[in-house]
């Protein structure tokens, strides 16, 4: 299997606090994988470091077939070379409209100079459209993305990040505050959407992770304590220990 | 429904997208029509023309409040020296100004001598003329290019244009935002300020460049039509002004600055370069400003560095805020508006209030109705005066609301 995503040996640590130690973790082109772990584990974190919001202490950070470092670039450079990200707190545009929004994460030409001239297509339009379909938000195109519920922005998120197209996603727990029809339209979106890239899922939940039937990582103070399938970490006892037996 | 409004809000030229712009332009044809007919210069001479260049001022106010509003009120950058932009664009046109109608005075003089002056004679001559109230006879290098007025036209670009790049280079590239951007705007204004006060700065000191209402070689024209060409000037320049940035805020782009401004490291996840985006809207900015200055101190007749001072971009600021910041037509309102009653209050026109024990001088107390005014917006009305047209359209809205209802199942 080739690898998109190549974490190895990465170390980060806050005013002395290390919340990532010697954190190793790779992911393929097409790969669904969730990520647990308790509060503080380090989770977050991770994609901070992946997404260069964080820079590592030490520890490598390899991209894509060509094996660039991730470390040596912006943010937006980054998100440019196809790494996308939903916050674990909603996060959107929630002055501008629903279509807005959408058509804000397109996949276009990002310089100041192409989107001042950049007038949208009808596929532009049509692409909005379709993302709005997949997330349910089709009556709420014209609204105000701010009048919308928690859920709702959860999933505008998701369909922002879509919308960019990466190859990979990091999807911070997207569940979180929805209903349990809600979660499982999330959960469809995610098993779909990891059928042509790569996307990485933060939950707590248990049942949404088995929902998704993928490889699990778990991770404990900053470095991975156990990755398999959810019965094989589940019957873990380092596992069990520190995450299932609180 | 929708979908409809979707494809079709965006489509179309640029006037017929945005209706507010229409609704402006028209507006400032008819007040600018209106002035021409009452001013002394070519109307019934109901307006003075002190009075038509304080309204030509406002509108290069207006102006530069609209680089503002972008630079603020839609991309969320804090600039308190803004006005340092306008007060060079000033100098720019002024060093031309001056220096071509000294030329004119000098070589009228000389020439009734019995040998004709030289070059470099005439050259001594001006620069006698312009540097003697500073103790100097010779021209400072930044003047090399004073006597073409294309050149300078080009300074009135250029200059803001490049100092605003390089400071907007050096300070978004570390990221610096907020609070802290705001001083360092404050601090670059008042370096500037510091340094042109000094005799030797090639800038006349304290005394700046004077006697600007004077066009060079058209002596023979009363201020009276001068003082309606600069105020012509002034409103197309305005109204172009508003035109392109209705044109930058609309759409896309728009979009990409409004969104910097409420969260900006969520763009930055989305792939795009913030900080480049914050360089252009610093830099396009900076630049009308500079054009604004350049059309506004013709009209003033004198610049003098006290006009670059900290508190004129705050001023700047407050004008915005008041007018209501994040929509184009609220910053000409506030512009507009808070300077010509500043005019009336400062200029003493406005009664005095006596109170008995105490008389209130509306020329020491304007800026403390000023501060107040600012204050009540700020905790009050946020939107500014702009918020009521919110008002008004929700009104609107909710009167046709019912009908809309009920047309809507026949679709
Ligand atoms: N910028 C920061 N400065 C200091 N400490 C930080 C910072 N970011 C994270 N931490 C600490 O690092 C640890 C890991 O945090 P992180 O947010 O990655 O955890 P998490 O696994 O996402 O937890 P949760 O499930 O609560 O979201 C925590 O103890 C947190 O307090
Ligand atoms: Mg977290």
């Amino acid at each position: 299997m080739n690898t998109l995503l190549e974490v190895s040996g990465v170390s980060v640590s806050f005013d002395g606090f290390k919340a990532i130690n010697n954190l190793t973790f790779n992911i393929g082109a097409a790969e669904l994988r969730a990520v647990i772990g308790p509060n503080g584990a380090g989770k977050t974190t991770f994609m901070d470091i992946v997404t260069g919001k964080t820079r590592p202490d030490e520890g490598r950070v390899i991209w894509g077939e060509k094996s660039q470092s991730l470390l040596a670039m912006s943010e937006s450079q980054i998100a440019q070379a196809g790494i996308g990200r939903k916050f674990q707190r909603p996060t959107v545009f929630e002055d501008q409209s629903v279509a807005d929004n959408l058509m804000l994460a397109l996949r276009n030409k990002r310089g100041p100079l192409a989107v001042l001239r950049f007038r949208p297509s009808g596929d532009d339009h049509a692409k909005v459209r379709d993302l709005a379909t997949q997330i349910g938000l089709t009556q709420a195109l014209e609204r105000k993305s701010g009048e919308l519920s928690h859920g709702q922005k959860q999933w505008l998120e998701i369909g922002m990040l879509l919308a960019q197209d990466p190859k990979l996603l990091l999807v911070d727990e997207p569940a979180a505050g929805m209903t349990p029809a809600e979660r499982e339209h999330t959960t469809e979106i995610l098993v779909e959407a990891a059928k042509t890239r790569a996307v990485v899922v933060v939950e707590q939940d248990m049942e949404f992770v088995r929902r998704l039937g993928c490889k699990v990582t778990v991770l404990h103070e900053g470095s991975v304590l156990a990755e398999g399938s959810i019965d094989h970490v589940t019957s873990d006892e380092k596992v069990i220990e520190v995450y299932l037996g609180r | 429904m929708s979908e409809a409004r979707l494809t079709q809000s965006r489509r179309g030229p640029l006037v017929a997208r945005h209706p507010s712009l229409v609704i402006f332009l028209v507006v400032l044809a008819l007040f600018t029509l209106g002035v021409t007919v009452l001013a002394e210069g070519f109307g019934m001479g109901m307006i003075s023309t002190s009075f038509v260049k304080t309204l030509g001022k406002t509108l290069c106010l207006c102006l530069v409040a609209l680089a503002m509003d972008l630079v603020w009120g839609y991309c969320g950058i804090l600039s308190l020296g803004h006005m340092a932009f306008f007060g060079i664009g000033g100098y720019a046109i002024g060093m031309w100004l001056m220096y071509a109608r000294t030329e004119i005075i000098v070589a009228e003089s000389m020439a009734a001598a019995a040998l004709p002056p030289t070059a470099a004679e005439i050259s001594q001559g001006i620069a006698t003329q312009i540097f003697g109230v500073v103790g100097a006879s010779e021209f400072p290098p930044i003047w090399a290019f004073a006597h073409s007025l294309p050149l300078q036209l080009a300074a009135v670009v250029l200059v803001p244009g490049l100092l605003a790049l390089v400071f907007g280079w050096l300070a978004f590239r570390s990221r610096v935002t907020g609070v802290y951007l705001s001083i360092l705007t404050q601090a670059m204004t008042l370096a500037l300020a510091l340094y042109l006060f000094q005799n030797d700065s090639g800038l006349r000191g304290n005394n700046g460049l004077s006697g600007l209402q004077n066009l060079p070689g058209l002596d023979a024209v009363p201020q009276a039509t001068v003082s309606l060409w600069f105020f012509w000037g002034s409103a197309l320049a305005l109204g172009l002004a508003y035109a392109l940035c209705t044109w930058v805020v609309s759409g896309k782009f728009g979009s990409v600055i409004r969104a910097i401004r409420d969260d900006e490291s969520r763009v930055r996840f989305l792939g795009y370069s913030v900080e480049a985006y914050k360089l252009f809207i610093f830099t396009f900015t900076a630049i009308l400003a500079g054009i604004a200055g350049a059309l506004y101190y013709p009209q003033a007749g004198i610049i003098n560095p006290a006009e670059i001072a900290p508190i004129a971009s705050i001023y700047l600021a407050v004008w915005v805020a008041i007018g209501g910041r994040g929509r184009l037509y609220g910053a000409v309102i506030g512009a507009g508006f808070v300077s010509l009653l500043s005019t009336w209050f400062t200029g003493g026109q406005a009664p005095d209030v006596n109170l008995g024990v105490y008389t209130i001088q509306w020329v020491d107390w304007w800026t403390v109705l000023l501060g107040l005014s600012f204050v009540a917006v700020t905790l009050f009305a946020p939107q500014g005066i702009g918020g009521l047209f919110d008002l008004l359209s929700r009104r609107a809205r909710a009167e046709e609301g019912p009908q809309g209802l009920k047309e809507a199942p026949q679709k």
